[in-house]
């Protein structure tokens, strides 16, 4: 674990990583014809830093009972989400065409039964997520696991009423192991949240239920590095205090006709759109697009015929 | 352990699960706020640090648990019946079951005998609303000897796992050496006229159900159904079979239960007359446990009119078979 706290971060490979997530969530969501690109788009960041950088955990030690565990509790946004699983090595990069499709592991909302190895949790209905993670947590605790959990919920998820469940129970039962990121992009599908059900002062609420937050802007990678990373916790690695992270995003970022839209929660663009967007994200140094293989689908349709 | 005077059956559950926390570290229990209505504080006392009160908040709860079972703990979710599968619906349906999680959900206060505390904490729907949700088990001990073993078979079979306990005191049935095993229905009376198959508390008016019947000559068959899902589909259609006339009884609504689950194998398979007995589509009250059976139809009495219902039924049956 040293090795990874003590590697210098590149910067740019992680600005790099999230742009290639951008890129996949465009194309993933236009090649099936639906899915959720504003908070995806928006946490590209997050994705690429949890995966290049923050989390303890490679392909190849799944089962390490020390391993770090995230926990997507806003499962919507989860194109980013297989996106960076497959960046890190986690999924071949040719299945990300398969999102949303009948038969793929990759379903609309993570399901654990598709990647038991992978998806800690399913999520879909907002709010229950994150007691999960707290659950891997108090057992991680239970255990002596050097593992930490990371759990990422979107603003508007938060006025279910199982988060605040979720944090009581997280100050309670002194998870210090737990990072709870929450992308605040300040929207939701009926609107801004501020008018939907005002969550704000979010900071204040997290300190005087017995947490330490930090907020800091979702798309900066380094100062939201060193919110995440483990070594900036005020109360250090092992101290009892779970950390939150409010991360300031801008929902549909990199494509500036869907940033801070609320239309494109559950929007899929079309295909003049889906180029537009590509154009303005750019290519990705380092990266490639993953490759579309004659599509499953179309036997689908021969067969059915 | 053996109980041999009347019980409540979550006292069979609560000593189980601290035998259970002897032999297996994985064990771990968690309520809200409830630990002492369920049992769960022998568990408590003996292994603090394997114990998580949660509060007052069961949907936080169920979702911990799931997180505690990915992590390779074996949970078990204390609260009641009405809370767990009600309240706490959706976490139980995406957190544990739609992720196979090895969950074991444990409630006391299912059906209709909670004392005086009425229809908001008399569960007569959780056995339906845990029957749709596709992987799940549900186990309902008839006395306290078999809440016992149901804890222990409970803990060892793979996946998330619904028990229902009743609260009140009941009759012992079951002894140490009857055999249990979730999915195999136990035959308590044997008869091949007609069939009682029963769960949980109402095993026991099944049994003195079929004396009071076999005294009028009628041989009939008792069968303890104590897994409800997966159900015992062998024995229910031996019953349709030999007996040719079936009756449910169940603590819990005739719509979506045991009378249900087995109404569906016999349509399907092999139509005889069924009768349901159990609470007909509306909500409880405060009152006795006595009380509250007598007026919503659950009493040996009201059993015995079921089976000479169902009998009529067999009858009329085979007169017209007979004229075709």
């Amino acid at each position: 674990m040293e090795a990874v706290e003590a590697r210098e971060l590149d910067i740019q490979h992680i600005k790099d990583m999230a742009t290639q997530i951008r890129r996949d969530v465009i194309r993933m969501i236009v090649g099936v014809g639906s899915g959720h690109p504003g908070g995806a788009l928006g946490a590209a960041e997050i994705f690429a830093l949890l995966y290049g950088g923050v989390l303890r955990v490679r392909p190849a030690n799944l089962k390490d009972p020390h391993r770090d565990r995230f926990v997507l509790s806003n499962g919507h946004i989860c194109a980013a989400y297989y996106s960076a699983l497959s960046l890190a090595g986690f999924l071949p990069r040719e299945e990300l065409q398969t999102f949303r499709r009948l038969n793929s592991r990759l379903q609309g909302h993570p399901a654990r039964v598709k990647l038991p190895d992978l998806v800690e949790t399913s999520s879909g209905p907002l709010g229950q997520g994150f007691s999960v993670a707290n659950g891997i947590a108090l057992a991680l605790k239970l255990d002596g696991s050097r593992g930490r959990v990371y759990c990422l919920v979107g603003d508007g998820e938060m006025q279910e009423g199982q988060v605040w469940e979720a944090i009581m129970t997280a100050s309670h039962h002194r998870l210090g192991n737990l990072t709870l990121i929450v992308s605040y992009n300040g929207l939701q599908i009926d609107g801004e949240v501020q008018k939907v059900k005002n969550l704000m002062p979010l900071k204040a609420k997290f300190e005087s239920f017995g947490w330490e937050c930090v907020e800091t802007d979702g798309h900066d990678v380094a100062s939201l590095y060193r919110a995440l990373a483990p070594y900036a916790r005020k109360n250090g690695v092992n101290g009892e205090k779970p950390r939150a992270v409010i991360a300031h995003t801008v929902m549909g970022k990199g494509v500036p006709f869907m940033e801070n839209k609320a239309v494109w929660h559950g929007s899929c663009p079309t295909s003049a759109q889906a180029e537009e967007a590509l154009l303005t994200i750019g290519k990705a140094k380092g990266f490639e697009d993953y490759p579309v293989l004659p599509s499953p689908a179309s036997t689908t349709k021969k067969r059915r015929r | 352990m053996i109980f041999e005077k009347p019980t409540p059956i979550r006292d069979g559950f609560g000593k189980a699960l601290v035998e259970l926390g002897e032999k297996n570290s994985r064990v771990v229990a968690l309520t809200a706020d409830l630990s002492e209505a369920i049992r769960v504080h022998w568990f408590a006392e003996k292994f603090p640090h394997r114990f998580f009160q949660m509060g007052i908040a069961e949907s936080d709860m169920m979702g911990t648990a799931a997180g505690l079972a990915m992590a390779g703990k074996i949970p078990f979710v204390t609260t009641f019946a009405a809370f767990a599968t009600s309240l706490a619906n959706t976490p139980v349906r995406v957190s544990v079951a739609y992720n196979q999680a090895n969950v074991k959900i444990a409630t006391s206060h299912g059906g209709v005998c909670v004392g005086g505390d009425g229809a908001t904490h008399q569960s007569i729907e959780d056995i339906a609303l845990m029957r749709v949700l596709p992987g799940m088990t549900i186990v309902v001990p008839c006395d306290a000897n078999e809440a016992y073993k149901a804890t222990l078979a409970v803990a060892e079979y793979p996946g998330p796992v619904y028990l229902r306990l009743g609260r009140i005191a009941t009759p012992i049935f079951t002894k140490a050496n009857t055999p249990f095993r979730i999915g195999k229905a136990q035959i308590l009376a044997q008869g091949d006229e007609l069939a009682i198959i029963a769960c949980g508390a109402m095993v026991g008016f099944a049994l003195e159900a079929a004396q009071v019947l076999q005294k009028k000559g009628v041989s009939v068959r008792v069968i303890n159904m104590h897994t409800v899902k997966p159900l015992d589909r062998t024995a229910v259609l031996k019953a349709a079979q030999e007996c040719g006339a079936i009756v449910t009884m169940e603590e819990h609504s005739i719509i979506g239960g045991l009378g249900s689950a087995v109404a569906e194998v016999v349509s399907e398979k092999y139509p005889v007359p069924v009768e349901r007995v159990g609470i007909r589509d509306v909500f409880g009250e405060s009152g006795e446990p006595h009380e509250i059976l007598e007026k919503y139809g659950l009493t040996t009495k009201d059993l015995v009119v079921s089976c000479k219902r169902a009998l009529e039924r067999k009858e009329s049956m085979v007169k017209y078979k007979s004229r075709v």
